[in-house]
């Protein structure tokens, strides 16, 4: 897989970390359900993924890549803290 | 009809002309005591324990594609029972002991071969965590040696000892582990079940639940017709959160692709089965002469029942690293499967939130091994409601109230485990 970074251009996916799903986000207060749902429950869908990776050995950005988990075909990528694409 | 030598010879004599198919491909009837849902190993093998040991024989294994044709096919075909953690060890030793009886049991050639598990280790941090597990396994009943390196060069003398970065100091060996044939495995379940009654439709997916207006599952949709049933299971690991789903259910599961490989046939070389402690990688030979390896998971979400070739260097590398003979030998296929990364790395035999409808899930990489017990285990649970002793902690609320097992210590990121 190549990775296409909006800062480094497209990159062999073996200078990422993998993070995961992008959907879950952090609960601000201490419930401790919305704290399970988002640590342990995963909507781990077939096609479409939105998923966060780590440019480690790159530009050391975190990425939202757009990717078919049934292909692996990557049809997007952009920047996760400003949203910002090629 | 039974297999034995006297069969053999009376079917030579007829020219191998009066065998029988060695079970029905039945087609779905209306209703059903239990549907299991999925053709793979532990689902035979549950419908299987479910008419032998619960005398429940009015079940239906549904499978979308042929039995076996999923991960029942794709794996490394070891088998072993060296956890380290009280929720995994029982389990794993009682699949282990059905492993032990499971020819006679069926009447069927699965090919168990208990040649050994040889864990290396290469320091003696590793050497102090391998003598832990040993303990934890002993204390279990468990069989399981530390041995220096010297006892290893005994055993596997071809290992590249004096290696400059991970040099072999010993290894952690399970003599009653080895290697069974996978297909054999599911041949024999769904041989056993049929013959007891049970069952098996293929080319049949389920495309959804049927409900009642309390909301429990009365039966399951499928590409064949709805089919009624009493209680539904799911055995579908790698597809979990697909059709669990249909039910309306998220779950602690993410699905990753597992790549693994064979060399072309050689004369005998690797004794049992030999894993790497510093890198990941594994691997046995199998009774056609194949090596048969593999590593970690590629690490990302997949449905996709291939991977990328980054693994494929690693697991190579891993290879080369403890015995560089192998690098002459030609890889022959590689493959994917699909696995149910849990968020712990271990796996569910439980109630769901919907009544009528229970899982089983979660196998990470390690379902081959636990196919029996899996399958006994969540018979037990279909049959009585209660779980069996030693599936107690595979719970699908351990998430919840903070009752993970966690045998690698990784934490809540699948691709670590």
């Amino acid at each position: 897989m190549r990775i296409p970074c909006p800062f480094c251009g497209s990159r062999d996916s073996r200078e990422f970390v993998y993070r995961g799903d992008a959907a879950p986000a952090r609960p601000a207060g201490d419930d401790a359900d919305a704290m399970f749902d988002y640590l342990y429950l995963r909507d781990n869908p077939a096609g479409e993924f939105e998923e966060l990776w780590y440019h480690a050995q790159g530009c050391r950005n975190w990425l939202r890549v757009r990717r078919d988990t049934c292909s692996h075909a990557i049809s997007g990528a952009s920047l996760a803290r400003t949203g910002r694409a090629a | 009809m039974r297999y034995s030598i006297l069969q053999l010879a009376r079917q030579a004599l007829q020219r191998h002309r009066g065998w029988q198919p060695a079970w029905r491909d039945a087609a779905p009837r209306d209703g059903y005591d239990i549907i299991i849902v999925g053709g793979g190993g532990h689902g035979l093998a549950t419908a299987c324990y479910l008419a032998k040991v619960h005398g429940i024989s009015n079940v239906a294994v549904v499978e979308r594609g042929w039995i076996g044709g999923g991960n029942a096919g794709r794996n490394t075909t070891i088998i072993r029972s060296n956890y380290g953690l009280a929720g995994n060890e029982p389990f794993y030793e009682w699949s282990m002991k059905l492993w032990e009886g499971l020819e006679q049991e069926l009447n069927y050639n699965a090919m168990v071969s208990q040649r050994g598990v040889l864990n290396l280790y290469h320091s003696d941090a590793q050497r102090d965590a391998y003598a832990r597990r040993g303990n934890a396994m002993r204390m279990h009943g468990v069989d399981a040696e530390l041995l220096d390196a010297g006892a290893v060069r005994k055993m596997a003398p071809f290992l590249d000892f004096d290696n400059a970065r991970f040099p072999i100091e010993g290894a952690l060996l399970q003599a009653r582990g080895g290697t069974a044939r996978h297909d054999a495995v599911n041949w024999g379940y769904a041989r056993a079940a049929s013959a007891l009654g049970v069952d098996i439709i293929q080319n049949c997916a389920v495309t959804g639940f049927v409900r009642d207006g309390s909301g429990a599952v009365t039966g399951v949709e499928t590409t064949r017709g709805a089919i009624r049933a009493g209680k539904v299971g799911l055995a579908v690991a790698g597809m979990t959160s697909r059709v669990a789903a249909l039910a309306g259910l998220r779950l602690p599961i993410e699905s990753h692709v597992l790549q693994a490989f064979v060399s072309e046939g050689l004369k005998p070389l690797i004794p049992g089965v030999i894993t790497f402690g510093a890198g990941h990688f594994y691997v046995s030979q199998s009774d056609k002469g194949g090596l048969v390896f593999g590593g970690d998971i590629d690490g990302y979400n997949s449905y996709a029942q291939r991977g990328n070739l980054p693994v494929v260097e690693d697991v190579c590398e891993g290879g080369m690293a403890i015995m560089p003979m192998i690098g002459r030998a030609r890889m022959l296929r590689s493959w994917g499967g699909v696995m149910d990364m849990t968020m712990d790395g271990s796996p569910i035999i439980d109630r769901t939130p919907v009544p009528g409808l229970y899982l089983n899930a979660g196998w990470c990489y390690g379902g081959f091994k636990a196919t029996p017990a899996s399958g006994w285990c969540f018979a037990h649970l279909l049959a009585t409601d209660t779980a069996h002793d030693t599936a107690r902690a595979y719970r699908l609320d351990r998430f919840r109230s903070g009752h993970v097992i966690d045998e690698k210590g990784a934490g809540a990121q699948p691709n670590l485990h």
